[in-house]
């Protein structure tokens, strides 16, 4: 797909302009968004934000570093769940939980006692997933699994953790899932102030986040991760570490996902093991291609613009809308392999192989 | 500020005030059929359901019933939604030998049970299994041959014999086909619009508050007989009813609750072993 | 208690005939072709769904008596069905795409949401019954304690001639030389002047029409919707790379092992709990051998 380069002495301004445009969106996003969206419309685009944090990480992990992985999804859901429960107890108000005492639980578990503190379910919300993620890396990568098995070992662990969350009902509220939530920090849930509060805390971290990992990408560990993707043999004889690189950006890629699960559960007001599984693992990966693989921004946008799609498509078109969906990953990888952002760049981008 | 209304047999368990229960609790299906399965003499009880919240629920009642009335209950076994290999649980439950499966499967679970059921040398003859998630509707599903002479609990069946319902089914078929079935979640789900439709007359106007004010009291001559809205818990009057199925895909009762509609009770206040199962 | 275990070995077999019929178009077309046909679930369905046409006309041809009759001409049609769709997706699209493993992946899954949307248009999002004929209804009693179900009897058959089937093409006839000879170096077999096109759409074709034949015996199990490819994706998957990409033979033992394990699990636990247990066993011995059971020899 042609790309518009552009040589050097335009480029840097081109580069300002780009920056400071981003900077009036952002600002726009944040503080005019809000009055000029009905409060449905508003908390749908917060949902796509979140979603938009995952596909963040995701990129890093494909795009960057080349380990397609159909499992985000498990660690975005653990992120949803451990900040629902705290949003849980906190509505509960001291009592029981509802979905435990129809379970025949008579006291809460040890594991859920500490949630009751908002900072520590913050924590444990991004940090558990990080570990996990780095454990996983570590482990898969040391084995030297790459390529398509990682992809369908990460599927099979989707599957393991819908069907356990589904199985423990007397603990995660099984099929239901955590829901049911009146008030986060003392605030009432429902009320469109608070939702506005949280669609501004998701654009800002989205924000923030993003710049990190575009930082990230330009330093000395974005290059050793496109390395990696390209040659890791070479990487090796360069004296770095592969596995330890792919631990690493694993738990990177799991922490913006567990993130990502802690803005969308206030959001949404629900969590349940949909939101662990493979169906959901499959469309975050279709986010990232549709945008764009390696690019971040591509993550963002692609995130965005499938899920407001989606949503726009079976709205109107309630029985024909899958068609539509099914129709964009297909065209998109025939014709716009690189995704929208990817299809656009503003220098010569080194040609992605497909990974 | 809506309300919301439930035609389907649920586990109890509550009763929000933004809900209308047109259906059944299991005061009103389940725990009847495990009377009549007691009376019946088939004490040691197979429990078999979907993994999730209303099989686990309903276990837990019926597990407690089981306990209080002299009952034994020989497993509890959870497959998970849209499962479709029973051969284990089918050699389980033939090596457990129990009198009678209580079945909380739902959906194409149960089309996938009962044939491999049947598959299995077990059928009615030996193995009765009671079922409160299979009506007329999803008797077609599975298969009038392989589901004939098994048990369900129902406050409706298509076959009931009264003028109310011979027009209901009369006006459902000529309106979607001669070949529909008409079930107890539909049954249910016109009730509950006549239902609605009363106490809003009732009220003279459809806000919600003023509706659900009215609504107490409140009765409809349906298909199944007269139910009565019960203002305290929002649920209905009704009769329950076992039914056996036939070898038309229609089900036959044979038990019926008596001439006076069962009061509902969500949450199991009238039984002495209800204040276990409801705790919390 | 010896019929109880005879019982479970049955089952582990019925399972694992299962698991074979469904994974070996795939270890075909991912196996051989290293192509990640995500739509492989969705032509298991369509397979499914010829079954449940196939079965409808005999009912209303021969009267109801006979719908089940039509189950035995619809094993063949499942697979010619599937088999035409396959190759039309691989001419339309998967030859695109043959440098672009990953990318198979998100282009067939989009196929197979477009597969679904179709039977839910044309057949109804509800899952359907399919009449069979009423020998396959029954069981065989061994013994008094012991009756092997008839259906799973006739899968297990089924599996094996699929099985051998397909060993036969790929071994004993000609078109089967060209295949391996292009799965094994397609530069050199061009040059030979074999027809690599022709040779892969037919290969594509073969997995799936596979697909189809196994949704259409799973009629005999359970039924049929829009949404049983999903069910039976990821254990396909799982069977492939736990028997090692590219070997056949691998897949078989595969499916042995997941079927065997399956079993014991969901008869000691339950079925949800047993299937966890399996997945992680698989996880945890892929770790140890990412190559699966069979390695394959590199250049």
């Amino acid at each position: 797909m042609a790309t518009i380069g552009l040589c050097a002495d335009s480029f840097a301004l081109m580069r300002r302009v780009v920056i400071c445009a981003s900077a009036v969106l952002l600002l726009a996003t944040v503080f005019v968004l809000p009055s000029l969206l009905d409060p449905f419309r508003l908390n749908l685009l917060g949902k796509y934000l979140c979603f938009a944090l995952v596909a963040l990480g995701l990129d890093l992990l494909w795009g960057y570093a080349g380990q397609l992985s159909l499992g985000q999804s498990v660690l975005f859901g653990l992120g949803a769940y451990l900040f629902g429960m705290y949003l849980k107890l906190e509505s509960s108000g001291g009592k029981l939980p509802d979905f435990m005492s129809w379970s025949g639980l008579t006291e809460l578990p040890l594991f859920w006692r500490p949630f009751a503190s908002p900072i520590v379910a913050l924590i444990a919300a991004v940090l558990i997933p990080a570990l996990l993620g780095v454990a996983l890396g570590y482990l898969l990568s040391r084995s030297r699994i790459v390529g398509v098995y990682f992809a369908i070992i990460t599927q099979a662990l989707a599957f393991i953790a819908t069907t356990l969350f589904i199985g423990q009902q007397p603990f995660t509220g099984g099929t239901n899932g955590l829901t049911n939530f009146s008030t986060i920090f003392g605030q009432p849930l429902r009320d469109s102030t608070v939702q506005v509060w949280l669609f501004q805390v998701t654009t800002l971290v989205l924000a923030v986040c993003l710049g990190l990992t575009l930082w990230l990408s330009r330093s000395r560990f974005g290059r050793l991760l496109v390395a990696l993707r390209d040659d890791e043999q070479r990487v090796r004889f360069c004296g770095y570490d592969p596995t330890l690189l792919r631990a690493i950006v694993f738990g990177l890629s799991a922490a913006l996902a567990g993130l990502g699960g802690v803005l969308f559960v206030p959001q949404v007001g629900i969590v349940n093991p949909d939101s662990l599984g493979i169906i959901l693992g499959i469309q975050m990966v279709i986010w990232v291609a549709v945008g764009g693989r390696g690019t971040l921004i591509g993550a963002v946008v692609g995130a965005i613009v499938v899920n407001s799609l989606q949503t726009a498509v079976s709205e109107s078109l309630p029985d024909l809308w899958q068609y539509g969906i099914g129709a964009l990953f297909v065209i998109t990888v025939l014709l716009f392999p690189r995704g929208l952002a990817g299809s656009v760049s503003l220098r010569d981008r080194p040609r992605l192989e497909a990974a | 500020m809506a309300c919301c209304i439930n035609p389907v047999q649920y586990e109890g368990l509550e009763a929000s005030k933004n809900i209308f229960y047109i259906a059944a609790p299991p005061n009103q299906q389940i725990i009847p059929a495990v009377t009549y399965l007691l009376q019946q003499g088939m004490k040691n009880v197979y429990l078999l359901g979907s993994d999730y919240v209303f099989p686990r629920t309903a276990n837990k009642v019926i597990k407690a019933q089981l306990q209080a009335e002299g009952g034994t209950t020989v497993a509890e076994d959870y497959t998970p939604l849209g499962n479709t290999d029973y051969s284990a649980v089918v050699s389980k439950i033939k090596a457990s030998k129990p009198d009678v499966v209580f079945n909380t499967l739902n959906g194409d679970s149960n089309v996938a049970f009962f044939k491999q059921l049947k598959a299995g040398g077990l059928s009615i003859d030996n193995l009765p299994v009671m079922s409160v998630s299979v009506a007329e509707v999803e008797v077609a599903g599975i298969g009038v041959d392989n589901f004939k002479g098994q048990l369900t609990a129902w406050n409706y069946f298509q076959s009931i014999k009264a003028d109310a319902n011979a027009k209901f089914v009369a006006s459902y078929q000529s309106r979607y086909g001669a070949n529909q079935v008409t079930d107890d979640p539909i049954e249910h789900a016109y009730s509950a619009v006549y239902l609605w439709a009363k106490s809003a007359d009732k009220a003279k106007s459809i806000d919600v508050d003023k509706v659900r004010a009215a609504a107490s009291g409140v009765s409809f001559d349906s298909p199944q007989g007269t139910v009565t809205l019960d203002g305290e818990t929002q649920h209905i009057f009704q009769k329950t009813m076992i039914g056996k199925a036939g070898s038309d895909g229609q089900f036959q009762v044979v038990w019926d609750s008596g001439a006076d509609p069962l009061k509902p009770d969500p949450y199991l206040k009238t039984y002495s072993w209800g204040a276990t199962v409801a705790a919390g | 208690m010896s019929s109880l275990i005879l019982l479970g070995i049955f089952n582990g077999l019925s399972v694992a005939s299962i698991l074979l019929l469904v994974a070996i178009g795939l270890a075909i077309t991912f196996g051989l072709m290293n192509v990640i046909n995500m739509a492989h679930g969705q032509f298991i369905m369509v397979g499914g769904y010829v079954a449940y046409v196939c079965s409808g006309l005999a009912g209303l041809v021969l009267g109801p008596a006979a719908a089940g009759d039509g189950f035995l001409v619809a094993l063949p049609m499942a697979f010619l069905v599937a088999a035409g769709l396959g190759w039309l997706l691989e001419r339309g699209l998967i030859r695109f795409l043959y440098k672009r493993q990953l990318d198979t992946l998100l282009a067939t899954w989009g196929v197979g949401l477009i597969l679904e949307q179709a039977a839910k248009n044309i057949f109804g999002a509800p899952n359907v019954n399919v009449d069979v004929p009423e020998w396959l209804t029954g069981s065989l009693a061994v013994s008094e304690d012991l009756s092997l179900s008839h259906a799973r009897l006739f899968i297990m058959a089924l599996a094996a001639l699929a099985l051998g089937g397909v060993g036969w093409y790929l071994f004993r006839t000609g078109t089967g030389r060209l295949v391996r000879a292009v799965m094994q170096n397609r530069a050199m077999a061009d040059c030979l002047g074999v027809r690599t096109d022709r040779i892969d759409a037919t290969t594509f074709a073969l997995g799936t029409g596979l697909a189809g034949l196994a949704g259409a015996a799973l009629c005999l199990l359970g039924p049929i919707g829009p949404f049983i490819g999903t069910d039976y994706i990821v254990q396909a998957f799982m069977v492939v790379v736990l028997g090692g990409v590219g070997q056949l033979a691998g897949s078989v033992g595969a499916a042995a092992a997941i079927g065997g394990l399956d079993s014991v699990f969901n008869l000691a636990f339950s079925v949800s709990i047993g299937q966890v247990i399996v997945f992680a066993l698989v996880v945890a011995f892929l770790q140890w051998r990412p190559s699966g059971f069979v390695r394959t020899r590199s250049r």
